[in-house]
């Protein structure tokens, strides 16, 4: 490959990729210039794979052949536009029609009306793109991607991530031919400290420092690691920009090489991530076929490859020791630090080991320069973060933010607000090591800084949004729970602080604790924090104490009144038929699993407590809302 | 080991040549004890002693390493899983929104708990963290197919469809 090479691939490319990033108007203009009137792009991410998306792109493929117009449309299969919850989500360039929950009929119709005669299935669209008076906005105007500023997912939902040349058209490894081609190492890791950027994996430190220290590490042999075990649940960034845009990834992981003096890398990836697997090995396999991996890359002396590891489904190895010794073939345990990995990391050597977002704002950093980067953002956290929005809100997706957004701006104007009337509790992030955010700091801007003061963290920027209806005992159990299951057991604080701390929520939950034990927790929670070997045991007291902290009453509740004002707990609720209001249709005792319901027809029914198993089948089933949880 | 094993272990030629292909692959690979014990379950479904002690004997290393390793992910299974694979998530999105109701529902369709399989191999239920179509919240897998926005009460039909 050669910088003339890459500008020939880029310049035939280039124009059909920006019809999809302008405004309209100027792209019915650019499109007349290419080789295709339209183009339609499919979301193959997970989340719309999920929800049929490759069935949709078969009954476009044959339909566009049916009609003989598949020489004039472009079809293109993407990552994730970010809106999950509307998948399958098909949108037609160069209007920028996004049509919503798709479906193959509608794909028929989307051919024959909108492509073939050229007028929009307004009644398919997503419906806060048709305003009042009938006109449509595109995608870009909508209220859920107005306010975001996008740079790691600038790609996804844009480029075909199975097509190198469209990471090419985008700019694509310009960033690596300008380090080969220009800069020093040391220029290389000085502007990506000045530019500010820190971990996107959680703890946030600062990156362009990692890189000095590895750089500056002894060692002929050393390795650059991507972390993509992207273990919080609830959380999948990571999993879509590798979906979405594989090579930016490549790209700077390579940057990266360079900069530390490294020849080979390794990307850590979780198994159950199976379609970014795949798409990253095409994207490898492609760079090695154009020469952008491999050996003596454009011509300057530079060698480098990629090989992908896959996890086996262990969280602790999204810890950096454990990612390092799981790669090397063993059980996934933290090792203590120092030495830190940029010493002796990987088989030994010195290892660079950063996250997927993290590498994924590298390249535009390079091209576009620190200042650029540090200009958004807050004073010390710059940039943007990604964050995966989910639970009880009504845009679920994927959304970027620049660093000091507030939380009331994820959540009541990109997130389109709290479904089915329900009022704001809490909002979640962090994951099992994170804490709660109150309503009443809703308005606390979003970097990490703002973030630790609150208890909580950054995280991996999992989002997990609580209504009324969420217990947050409940909640704190579940994530003990999963730090039980998790914790390697290398360490005594976390294997059996964990299990301990479960233990005394699962006593508040039935009802059987006393005031006493929230003292216990408090004093076990700190021991865990001071004296855990890694961040799975220190941080994973953090969503008790937070809750505990913010929602005491809620506790208190469960302790001294035996009741669980949210109703989730089940040892502290009954279900129960109000005789009014029940017609005796028998539709609930018909239903209940446990056979606990009795009653004649057309007479008010009984629930005996005794064989209640709480499962609240009845309830759901009642079509006289006779049937109350208390 | 003391597994509640009630399958014979069984292998092909076929599988068997398969595996030691697999294991010489993986012999010289730094690391390579992961993609083997991968690929190996890959081979049976499922990676009981006997596999683990062939592959402990091509690479080289003591059973005891290999063990310890199978054991200590939970993607690895020591004992055989059922013709379809049910597994319902149990990441922070689905639970929120009531996925611990779905498992339930399976758990209680199919007379079985989490972790165990049908006397007659037809299911086996597992929960998982995240799959990450958080979108579609609660989800449920069954095999490769994916039901999204369940409820408990649409369980029953579901798994009726692999009968």
């Amino acid at each position: 490959m050669t910088i003339e090479k890459l500008n020939e691939i880029k310049a035939a490319r280039a124009d059909i990729v920006r019809v999809r990033t302008i405004v309209a108007e100027e792209g019915e203009k650019l499109a007349k210039e290419t080789q295709y009137r339209k183009q339609i792009l499919v979301c193959g991410g997970t989340g719309c794979t999920s929800s049929g998306s490759m069935k949709i792109l078969e009954t476009l493929n044959a339909e566009l052949k049916a009609q003989g117009i598949e020489d004039e449309i472009l079809v293109v299969r993407t990552g994730c536009f970010g809106l999950c919850s509307l998948g399958p989500i098909v949108i037609v360039y160069p209007e920028g029609s996004f049509y919503a929950q798709a479906t193959p009929e509608g794909v028929k119709r989307i051919v024959d009306e909108h492509l073939l005669k050229g007028e929009v299935c307004k009644d398919l669209l997503y419906k806060e793109t048709v305003k009042d008076d009938g006109s449509i906005i595109s995608l870009y105007e909508t209220n859920f991607y107005k306010k975001q500023k996008r740079i790691a997912l600038r790609n996804c939902g844009v480029i075909d991530p199975e097509n190198i040349d469209e990471y090419i058209a985008t700019e694509g490894y310009q960033a690596l031919y300008k380090v080969l081609d220009s800069m020093t190492p040391d220029q290389v890791a000085q502007e990506v400290l000045d530019s500010g950027l820190r971990g996107r994996g959680g703890a946030g430190f600062p990156t362009g420092r990692k890189w000095m220290f590895t750089k500056d590490a002894p060692g002929d042999v050393k390795y650059v690691a991507c972390n993509a075990d992207e273990g919080d649940p609830g959380a999948f960034m990571d999993r879509s920009i590798l979906e979405g845009d594989p090579h930016a990834i490549i790209e700077a992981m390579s940057i990266a090489a360079y900069t530390v003096g490294a020849q080979k890398g390794f990307v850590y990836v979780r198994a159950e991530y199976p379609v970014a697997v795949h798409r990253l090995q095409i994207a490898i396999d492609q760079a090695r076929e154009y020469g952008l991996l491999g050996e003596n890359i454009f011509g300057k002396g530079f060698n480098f490859d990629i090989e992908i590891r896959l996890g086996a489904g262990a969280f602790v190895c999204g810890e950096e020791t454990a990612l390092l010794t799981s790669i090397e073939g063993n059980r996934g345990e933290p090792r203590p630090r120092p030495p830190f990995p940029a010493v002796k990391g990987l088989f030994g050597k010195p290892t660079l080991l950063n996250n997927v977002e993290t590498y994924a704002n590298i390249a535009q950093i390079i091209r576009h320069g620190a200042s650029w980067y540090n200009s958004i953002g807050t004073e010390t956290s710059k940039g943007t973060k990604v964050f995966a929005l989910g639970g009880k809100i009504t845009n679920v997706g994927l959304v970027e933010i620049p660093m000091g957004t507030t939380l009331r701006e994820i959540i009541e104007e990109i997130g389109g607000g709290i479904p089915n009337g329900k009022k704001f509790k809490a909002a979640q992030t962090g994951g099992p090591s994170g804490g709660c955010i109150p309503a009443e700091h809703i308005d606390t801007p979003i970097d990490y800084e703002s973030l630790a003061k609150l208890g909580s963290m950054m995280g991996s920027g999992g989002l997990i949004v609580m209504d009324e209806d969420n217990c947050m005992v409940d909640v704190s159990k579940f994530y003990l729970e999963f730090t039980v299951d998790e914790s390697c057991g290398k360490c005594t604080p976390c294997r059996i602080g964990t299990r301990k701390l479960h233990q005394l929520l699962e006593k508040i939950t039935k009802g059987k604790a006393t005031m006493a034990d929230l003292d216990l927790i408090d004093d076990l929670a700190n021991h865990m924090k001071s004296s855990s070997l890694c961040a799975l045991g220190q941080s994973a007291p953090n969503p008790v104490l937070s809750t505990l902290h913010y929602f005491k009453d809620e506790y208190i509740a469960h302790i001294e009144g035996k009741c669980c004002p949210s109703g989730v707990c089940k040892d502290l609720l009954q279900y129960e038929i109000i005789e009014d209001k029940c017609k005796g249709c028998t539709l609930c005792a018909r239903n209940c699993p446990a056979k606990a319901i009795t009653g004649t027809v057309k007479q008010p029914h009984v629930i005996d407590q005794e064989k209640c198993i709480k499962c609240g089948v009845c309830m759901g089933n009642c079509k006289f809302g006779a049937i109350i949880k208390k | 080991m003391s597994e509640k094993n009630s399958v014979p272990f069984n292998s092909t030629p076929e599988q068997e040549k398969q595996l030691m292909e697999v294991i010489k692959k993986h012999h010289d690979q730094p690391g390579g004890l992961m993609p083997t014990l991968q690929e190996a379950q890959g081979i049976y479904g499922y990676l009981p002693i006997e596999v683990q002690s062939k592959i402990a004997d091509g690479l080289g290393v003591s059973l005891s390493e290999v063990f310890g390793v199978a054991t200590f992910y939970s993607q690895f299974s020591l004992t055989p899983k059922g013709k379809h694979k049910i597994s319902v998530c149990l990441g922070t999105a689905c639970y929120v929104k009531g996925s611990d109701k779905v498992l339930e529902a399976v758990e209680q369709k199919l007379g079985i708990k989490s972790g165990e399989c049908t006397e007659d191999g037809m299911f086996s239920i597992d929960s998982c963290r995240c799959v990450g179509a958080c979108g579609l919240a609660p989800v449920m897998l069954v095999d490769e197919d994916v039901y999204g926005k369940l409820t408990a009460k649409e369980v029953g039909k579901i798994l009726d469809s692999y009968n």
